[in-house]
């Protein structure tokens, strides 16, 4: 296996060298936790572990759920209320829960947008953007699919529009979403068969986040400037690097320990800000709720789906092309799907030789317009269909697209990147140079 | 490009029909209450409690129910904490419907504190266990819901604003009677003016008129809604307490191992 250089484990103790012949479980920790990382990671670096964090408090606070949970459409909110009221601690496992949703969310988008900005996913990282966007993929269908087990009226509806999104595939589609709903419509069925995919989905992730680690640990990390690792020798890789274990560590616990003290703010003071309050009200098949709106998380997704309405003159052509088979609901599903599918090709369309956004003047610029954007189809997704949310919408669907066909293809043909930094170690000690300086010759000191 | 997009855009209207958005809802004010469990460190005032537990008990159990309630919480801390003898004595007040009488065919018996409040005996009546978590107040600015920070999500507000906006104007829509209420979304809701002032008389001599009694029902549905209000928002502080201060040993932490690291040069300082 290819990689940096570094030192391996290697056991001493008699103990250590009969278990590492028989199963060599405490090289594979060892490499793991010492794995050379880029000694100038910033903050946006912190994220993984968040992550890691995230999945980790949901499948153990889910699994004490599921202990008190009945899913069943007569007894489901019933049961959801007896956790909040009569199991020891069960407002706050279920707040958690509900609230570790929104965080895993919060954490993915800076995830995202990180590697976005600094070329995470440029060559030689491919496999780990696309495993990454298999994860998020996945946590999407998860978020989804627990929203629906309370079984309030958000739950319902939005199950009901979510598959409907399915329907609208041509030929196939109403196959599909009865085969997904396991019947006609929203039921006693898709509530159990959601709650079995619900506990299964998690640990389908679990083993990705593996596959993820498992594929950046063997490229090794991106780092702020994009500059690789010299791994001509270890004790080159070694003036770039340090080992992950305590230095990151170490940094990655304090900042989880901030954002998790915000986290607990959030549950404590106001659990249900992020919620929707219609899902307090018991689903009822019968009554449609004024403003389907999914949680936030989705909106700006939701908002591309809903930006390419009849009158949209890319759905009219398409609409004419393929003889009415793409109609303007389908139009919109491909859109979102499609959304989705152009930043997993980033890697591909983005032709600029510089990884980092750093050193790439005009580029900054159109990544914090694709950040701002992303914000206003948030906004947007959780408003009215009406004017001007309609235009606005279209705008920004529209820009979402634009950054990734048309401007980061182009981007790497006309613009002129800044000089970058030679090596990791030169850009880390520029940054924590000595004031009064001339002390560039000490750099590492011996451990 | 983006200019041709918005001109094509400028009649969208209804979407993919599977997003059943329904037209915006109505821009109806909800004016703030200054209640007692407001804010992180509010609490539920024990005697408002039990006077909105009297307000619903005599005036909107007529036709609403509580049914995921159970009238033992009545005793629990934190809620109107009755004592023991008290939740008994108000629970074999009310029947309920047990099964496993007469040879189960079933039969009514007076309520022990380990059942649920009644549902709603008019079948159009919502249950009120969850109405103040059912209702947002504030939506505000621009549907962002950045106010909700500031006032809360506005639920227990939205019940007060609905039990004093009736303007006394009915109408009649397809058989029914409606009635105007100015914090109504539709403006015209279908349950009669419930309260007037002076409905009920408290043991304490705790003012009655309207819009009092209108607040402590309201608080009554906050703690309904949300019993563990006052353990949950211990539990906060107490995370966040441990939390900023393992936050604050993890700094110095991380501090101290970068030191050698970041800044070589001051290795020589005998401090260290």
């Amino acid at each position: 296996m290819a990689g940096i250089p570094h030192d391996h484990y290697e056991p001493k103790t008699g103990g250590e060298k009969w278990l590492y012949k028989r199963l060599p479980v405490a090289g594979l920790l060892y490499d793991t936790l010492m794995i050379p990382t880029p000694k100038n990671l910033n903050w946006m670096w912190i994220w993984g572990i968040v992550l890691t964090f995230c999945l980790a408090l949901q499948i153990v606070t889910g699994i004490v759920l599921v202990m008190h949970y009945t899913p069943d459409t007569s007894l489901a909110f019933a049961s959801v209320e007896h956790i909040m009221r009569n199991v020891n601690g069960g407002f706050m496992l279920r707040y958690m829960h509900a609230n570790g949703a929104s965080l895993f969310f919060v954490a993915v988008y800076a995830h995202i947008f990180r590697g976005l900005y600094y070329g995470s996913y440029k060559e030689p990282r491919e496999i780990t953007w696309i495993i990454g966007i298999l994860i998020y993929l996945l946590m999407m269908g998860t978020a989804f699919m627990g929203y629906v087990l309370p079984w309030g009226q958000m739950s319902f509806w939005g199950a009901t529009v979510i598959t409907g999104l399915f329907g609208a595939i041509p030929f196939i589609g109403p196959e599909l979403q009865t085969w997904l709903l396991g019947g006609p419509a929203v039921d006693n069925y898709t509530l159990t068969r959601f709650f079995s995919l619900h506990y299964l989905m998690p640990f389908i992730i679990a083993g990705l986040v593996i596959v993820h680690i498992w594929a950046f640990h063997t490229t090794g990390n991106n780092n702020p400037t994009g500059v690789e690792v010299r791994r001509t020798s270890r004790a080159e890789a070694e003036k770039d690097t340090l080992p992950f274990w305590p230095y990151f560590v170490m940094k990655d616990l304090f900042a989880l320990a901030v954002i998790l003290a915000v986290f607990f703010a959030v549950v404590g003071f106001m659990p249900n800000y992020l919620g929707h309050p219609d899902n307090y009200i018991p689903a009822n098949p019968l009554a449609t709720p004024a403003h389907i709106v999914p949680e936030w998380y989705f909106l700006p997704f939701y908002a591309i789906l809903r930006a390419f309405t009849a009158d949209v003159w890319v759905v009219q052509i398409a609409s004419f092309v393929t003889g009415g088979i793409i109609d303007a609901k389908f139009f919109g599903v491909l859109a979102m799907f499609g959304s989705i599918i152009v930043m997993a090709l980033a890697p591909w369309l983005d032709t600029s030789s510089v990884r980092s956004g750093r050193y790439r003047p005009m580029f900054k610029w159109w990544f914090a317009l694709l950040v701002f954007d992303f914000m206003v189809l948030m906004w947007v997704g959780s408003q009215p269909t009406t004017e001007p949310y309609a235009t606005i919408s279209l705008i920004a669907a529209a820009y979402w697209f634009a950054y990734f066909l048309v401007i980061l293809p182009l981007l790497g043909v006309i613009e002129k990147p800044l000089p970058q930094p030679a090596t990791i170690e030169e850009d880390f000690n520029a940054h924590y140079a000595p004031k009064t300086g001339g002390s560039k010759t000490l750099v590492n000191p011996a451990e | 490009m983006l200019k041709h997009l918005a001109t094509a855009a400028i009649l969208a209207l209804a979407l993919p029909s599977g997003a059943a958005l329904a037209a915006e809802e109505g821009g109806h004010h909800i004016e703030n209450v200054d209640f007692s469990f407001d804010g992180p460190f509010g609490s539920y005032d024990r005697n408002q409690l039990q006077r909105g537990l009297q307000v619903y008990t005599q005036v909107c159990s007529a036709c609403h129910g509580l049914q995921y309630l159970t009238y033992r919480a009545l005793g629990e801390e934190g809620g109107p904490d009755l004592p023991e003898d008290q939740v008994r004595a108000y629970a074999a007040g009310f029947e309920v419907f047990d099964q496993s009488l007469a040879d189960g065919a079933g039969d009514f018996r007076p309520a022990t504190p380990t059942d649920h409040f009644n549902k709603s005996s008019l079948a159009n009546a919502p249950d009120l266990t969850l109405m103040a978590k059912a209702r947002a107040g504030f939506h505000g600015p621009y549907g962002l819901g950045i106010n909700q920070f500031f006032k809360g999500i506005g639920g227990p507000e939205y019940i007060h604003a609905i039990l004093t906006s009736y303007t006394g104007e009915t109408r009649e829509q397809a058989g029914t009677t409606l009635y105007e209420n100015t914090a109504f979304p539709s403006g015209w809701i279908a349950m009669p003016q419930p309260l007037y002032g002076e409905d009920v008389e408290f043991a304490d001599g705790a003012p009655n008129d309207l819009d009092s009694i209108s607040t402590d029902v309201s608080a009554f549905l906050m703690w309904t809604a949300e019993p563990k209000l006052m353990a949950r928002k211990q539990a906060g502080f107490v995370g966040v307490m441990m939390l900023a201060l393992l936050a604050a040993l993890l700094y110095f932490t991380n501090k101290r191992i970068w030191a050698p690291v970041k800044h070589p040069e001051r290795r020589q300082t005998p401090a260290e």
